[in-house]
C-alpha cells in the first residue's frame, strides 16, 4: 500500500520543491520514516498519513533554508522559458509559488492529490473551516496574480 | 463575495469545483450558477487554475519511480549506512507485515532481533504499573492532569530529558495525572495516566533506555497489552485493555506527539 502511493507522493513533492531531485529526496525521507512508523497504522489512513509525513518533512525543509544565507537564485532550475503551453506551465509555477505554504500545500493535497477536505484537515492538522478558508485564500491569490501577470504577456507581445 | 443569505455558500463553491459536494448539491449549484455569471466566471476561473496545477504536474506520475525510491532499496541504504537503523526498519517492516496478517517478499528473515531483553524488562515493568495503578481508584497518580506544565518540568527534571505528555483529547481520553516510577535500570521512569468515559485506563510509561532505537513492538495478553518503541534512547510503552486497534489509535496518537515534541528540540 506503501508502494502504491510512491508515484503521487512523488508528484507532490514536485508540485512543492519545483526541483526533481529535492522532491525525490523528501519521498526518500518520507518512506524511511514510513517504515519506522508505518506498523501503528493500515487500511486507508495510510495515504494521508504518508502525505503527512512528507508535508511536515518540507516544512522543516523550508524552515532550514529561510535560516540558510540564498545560496542559489530564486528561480528554479528546470526547463527554460518556451512558447505555447509551456508558459502557462510556468505561470501557474510562479503562481503556486506566491502562496503562503498552509495555502499551497492545502491547494495541492485538493486539486493535485485529490485528498477530500478531511483528510486534508487530517494532514495539516486543522479543522475543515481553516482548510477552506486556506484554499479560498489560495484560489483567490493565484488568481489575482494570474490576472496580473496575463495583461504584461500582452503587451510584451 | 458571496451574500449572506444566498442559498450557495462559497464553501460550496469550492466543494463543486473539486467534485467533494453531496449529490443532491451538485445540480443546485450547478443552476445557481446560470443565473450568476459573476461566481460563474469565479468557478471557472477556480477550474482553469485546477487544470493547470495538473498539466504541470499530472506527468510525475507516469515517470518510472527512481530506483533509489523502491522499498527495498530505502531498506537496504538503510542496512549500508547504520545497520541498527537498518535492522529497526526491517523489524518495522516485518511488523508490519505481521499486522497486516500476510507476506511481504521483502522483508528480510532474521533481521528482527533487535534487543529483546530490553524490550521485555521495559514492558514488563510498565505492565506491572498498569496493572498495579489502573485498579487504583483514590490515588492512581501523584500529579493531577490539571497541573500539566508543573508536571511536564517535574519529570523532565528527574528523568534528564525532555517530557511531552500528549493530549488525547480527541480519543476521548483525559489525563488523569502521573507518578515517577523507579525505571528499569534504577534510572527514573515517568507514568501518565488516561482515562476514557467508560472508565478505560492507559497509560504512557517512558524510561531511559539502552538501545538507540527500536521499531515499534507489541505484547499482547489476556486483558492487557502494550505497544513499546524506543526513540533517541528513550523508551515509550503504551499500555491499555487489550483491544489491539483501539491500543495502536492511542499509541499513534500519542507517538505522533512525543515524535513532533521531539523534533522541535533539534
Amino acid at each position: 500500500m506503501v508502494e502504491a502511493t510512491i508515484p503521487a507522493l512523488r508528484r507532490y513533492a514536485r508540485a512543492l520543491t519545483r526541483d526533481s531531485d529535492i522532491a525525490d529526496d523528501l519521498v526518500q525521507d518520507t518512506l524511511v520514516r514510513a517504515l519506522r512508523s508505518e506498523h501503528l497504522f493500515h487500511g486507508g489512513e495510510v495515504r494521508s498519513w504518508l502525505y503527512t509525513i512528507l508535508t511536515n518533512l518540507n516544512r522543516n525543509r523550508l524552515r532550514s533554508l529561510a535560516r540558510r544565507p540564498m545560496l542559489s537564485p530564486l528561480e528554479d532550475n528546470d526547463a527554460p522559458d518556451l512558447a505555447g503551453p509551456e508558459a502557462g506551465a510556468r505561470d501557474i509555477e510562479r503562481a503556486l509559488a506566491t502562496l503562503v505554504e498552509d495555502q499551497r500545500n492545502a491547494l495541492l493535497l485538493v486539486v493535485l492529490e485529490g485528498l477530500s477536505y478531511r483528510e486534508v484537515a487530517e494532514v495539516q492538522g486543522v479543522p475543515i473551516g481553516t482548510v477552506m478558508s486556506r484554499l479560498a485564500r489560495a484560489r483567490a491569490q493565484v488568481k489575482s496574480f494570474l490576472d496580473g501577470e496575463r495583461p504584461a504577456l500582452r503587451r510584451v507581445k | 463575495m458571496i451574500d449572506r443569505d444566498s442559498p450557495v455558500t462559497e464553501d460550496e463553491l469550492h466543494a463543486y469545483v473539486d467534485g467533494q459536494l453531496p449529490a443532491d448539491r451538485q445540480e443546485a449549484v450547478a443552476a445557481w450558477l446560470v443565473a450568476h455569471p459573476e461566481q460563474a466566471l469565479l468557478v471557472a476561473a477556480w477550474r482553469k487554475q485546477a487544470d493547470a496545477i495538473r498539466a504541470r504536474y499530472d506527468a510525475v506520475v507516469n515517470e518510472p519511480v527512481p530506483n533509489r525510491l523502491k522499498l527495498d532499496r530505502v531498506m537496504q541504504q538503510g542496512r549500508a549506512g547504520v545497520s541498527g537503523a537498518w535492522k529497526a526498519m526491517a523489524a518495522a517492516a516485518a511488523l508490519v507485515a505481521f499486522l497486516a496478517g500476510g507476506t511481504a517478499g521483502w522483508v528480510a528473515h532474521g533481521a528482527t532481533t533487535g534487543t529483546p531483553s530490553s524490550f521485555d524488562t521495559i514492558t514488563a515493568d510498565a505492565l506491572e504499573a498498569y496493572r498495579l495503578y489502573v485498579v487504583e481508584v483514590r490515588h492512581p497518580v501523584e500529579v493531577p492532569g490539571n497541573e500539566r506544565p508543573h508536571m511536564t518540568q517535574w519529570l523532565t527534571k528527574r528523568l534528564g530529558y525532555q517530557q511531552h505528555i500528549p493530549d488525547l483529547e480527541s480519543l476521548g481520553l483525559k489525563l488523569v495525572g502521573g507518578r515517577l516510577l523507579p525505571g528499569p535500570t534504577g534510572a527514573a521512569a515517568a507514568f501518565y495516566m488516561y482515562e476514557g468515559a467508560s472508565g478505560e485506563r492507559f497509560t504512557i510509561y517512558s524510561a531511559p533506555a539502552t538501545s538507540a532505537e527500536t521499531a515499534l513492538r507489541y505484547k499482547g495478553g489476556d486483558r492487557f497489552a502494550a505497544f513499546y518503541w524506543v526513540d533517541d534512547k528513550h523508551a515509550y510503552v503504551v499500555s491499555g485493555p487489550a483491544d489491539r486497534d483501539r491500543l495502536r489509535q492511542v499509541t499513534r496518537a500519542a507517538w505522533e506527539q512525543i515524535d513532533r515534541g521531539a523534533g522541535r528540540r533539534s
